[in-house]
């Protein structure tokens, strides 16, 4: 059953900002067709470092849609420098909350733009760092971690809402369970 | 807006007859079947006519019925009794692709210390035969009970019972099977597919939710789930839910009518649907073995594009189905049928699976051929996978 807001309902069914930009100068691309969702993000960046345009391609669910299309609306005319700093958290925010378990999507978002960015400024996007704790999701301890810090998790259902970690077959439930007491413990 | 409920596998539309026939059962007609008195021993002689008319939609006796809340109950029902009556047998067989309600229950008797056979489909959902066959001779007198679908809730692919029945009790064994999505689409016969418990639910076959049966064939020693009073012949404790076991027995009625129709105007209408949208949509292909699956039930995938927006694109116009997406079942993963069918993700994320009844007609075929067109093509126009 439809469980999103009238705004989330509003860019899935008239998503703004959607197709491929040939002219984009950073492109940041994160998801895959195994994890059952994708975004391809494009973005043109002037010369004083400010995203004059912004555009995406999404596979997914109503709510992967909605915050990938609530991404480029927030990010035109945005500097690199404040868009560096742009949150899932502020992807959900704008769309006025994501159900728990659909915060994953405002995640993608986050990481396509980091990752557009990094490409623009030449960064090399190397493998992931840390160690691979869900084999499901290529999910790693690291990016478990700073997901857990972020975003103040409690549990490893958490962390599957987030980052899908421990939604495949469930292995990995209690190592993650390890991970976020650990970083509760440290707080 | 109009809905075009395509969704049938789910549940289904409660009969008119159906309601009419359970009606007088809940404020005029109220008496308990157990009573002494005849208010309520009229109540008990309307059951058996209902029992009468569950037994004979599949052939078996009426005293051979026992009714239950739901499928899953008589799924648990059957498995537990098979354990309970068999304590030095530890071993389970079951399949890969079986509904939440035995592959749930196995998974938690194997935490429990049983031994447990998956058997395995193959890429058309045709289970592994040899395998299962193998394990029966090899661990015979250790099995406590084989529970397999008889027909598959997704894909609709039907599984050989008679076949196997006649295996199982050939060596002895006790064999189960979850019919809940065969009965009333396909005809079901416990004299010739010889199966020792079987399970049925009322509201896949237009009778209310809340009501189910497991057929336990005579001879066959059965130990209660639900352990209480004499009700059900000692087989199932509570009192009777006479309004709605009044509602399946018309309803299995009913079901043994249409059973012709299934076969013949359902089946048309499925295929017409399937060539339909083959044809008009690209990169659309048929989950399940084409030749071998229920009447009502069409699996097919839309590669490239995600289930959930499909199902809420569609939503919007009024048709009503299920996906076998990730983002529709509470897990991340696409569902375990299509994984286990080693179905690609790209199209098994993509999967609408459309079950229709004997309510459903041409002109709601005809709209959701032209609706779907449209709806896959704009999630594919924003898909970073649709190569054009």
């Amino acid at each position: 059953m439809w469980e999103y807001n009238e705004k989330v309902k509003d860019h899935f069914l008239n998503p703004r900002n959607v197709g491929e930009m040939k002219d984009a100068n950073a492109i940041g691309e994160t998801g895959s067709l195994s994890c059952g969702d994708a975004l391809k993000l494009f973005l043109k960046i002037n010369k004083t470092n400010r995203i004059v345009d912004a555009s995406f391609m999404t596979f997914g669910c109503a709510s992967a849609v909605a915050s990938s299309s609530a991404l480029t609306e927030i990010i035109k005319g945005m500097t690199l420098e404040d868009a560096e700093k742009l949150t899932n958290d502020d992807i959900a925010d704008y769309l006025g909350g994501l159900p728990k378990e659909k915060m994953h999507c405002s995640v993608m978002g986050q990481d396509a733009l980091r990752k557009a960015i990094r490409s623009y400024k030449g960064i090399e996007i190397l493998a992931k760092p840390g160690n691979t704790v869900c084999e499901c999701f290529g999910v790693t301890d690291l990016e478990i971690i700073e997901t857990v810090k972020q975003n103040n998790l409690k549990s490893a259902e958490d962390v599957t809402f987030y980052v899908k970690a421990g939604g495949g077959c469930g292995k990995c439930v209690e190592k993650i369970e390890e991970i976020v007491e650990s970083v509760l413990a440290e707080a | 807006m109009n809905i075009v409920y395509t969704d049938n596998n789910a549940t289904t539309k409660v009969a008119p007859e159906v309601v009419e026939e359970m009606m007088p059962y809940f404020a005029d007609l109220y008496g308990n079947p157990s009573s002494m008195h005849s208010f309520g021993g009229n109540v008990g002689k309307k059951l058996q006519e209902a029992r009468e008319r569950v037994a004979d939609l599949i052939n078996a006796s009426p005293v051979e019925i026992v009714f239950t809340s739901c499928g899953t109950e008589s799924d648990n029902a059957a498995i537990m009794a098979a354990l309970e009556l068999n304590p030095e047998k530890k071993h389970i067989i079951t399949s890969v692709v079986e509904h939440p309600a035995v592959k749930n229950l196995c998974s938690y008797l194997e935490k429990k210390g049983y031994e447990l056979t998956c058997v395995p489909v193959d890429r058309e959902g045709r289970l592994d035969t040899e395998l299962l066959y193998d394990t029966i001779e090899k661990k015979a007198d250790q099995i406590a009970i084989i529970s397999l679908m008889w027909a598959n809730n997704e894909t609709g692919v039907i599984f050989p019972v008679e076949k196997i029945a006649k295996k199982a009790a050939e060596k002895g064994i006790l064999f189960h099977t979850d019919a809940v999505q065969a009965i009333g689409k396909i005809p079901v016969d416990v004299q010739s597919s010889p199966v020792d418990m079987l399970s049925l639910s009322g509201h896949k076959i237009h009778a209310p939710k809340g009501i189910a049966a497991l057929y336990v064939k005579k001879g066959i020693k059965f130990a209660p789930f639900l352990k209480g009073g004499h009700q059900e012949k000692g087989r199932r404790g509570g009192t009777e839910n006479t309004a709605s076991i009044i509602g399946l027995g018309k309803a299995s009625e009913l079901a043994k009518k249409h059973l012709n129709e299934m076969d013949t105007r359902i089946r048309g209408l499925r295929d017409y649907l399937e060539t339909g949208l083959l044809a008009k949509i690209p990169a659309s292909s048929v989950n399940g073995e084409r030749n071998n699956r229920l009447p009502n039930t069409l699996s097919i995938g839309f590669d490239a594009v995600e289930g959930e927006s499909i199902l809420l694109l569609m939503d919007q116009t009024g048709i009503c189905a299920s996906s076998g997406s990730a983002c529709t079942s509470g897990s991340l993963d696409p569902s375990h049928v299509l994984m286990a069918m080693k179905v690609p993700f790209e199209s098994a994320h993509g999967t609408i699976r459309f079950s229709l009844s004997t309510y459903n007609t041409k002109e709601e075929m005809d709209h959701i051929i032209a609706t779907m067109p449209p709806i896959i093509k704009r999630l594919r126009d924003m898909s970073p996978f649709w190569k054009k």
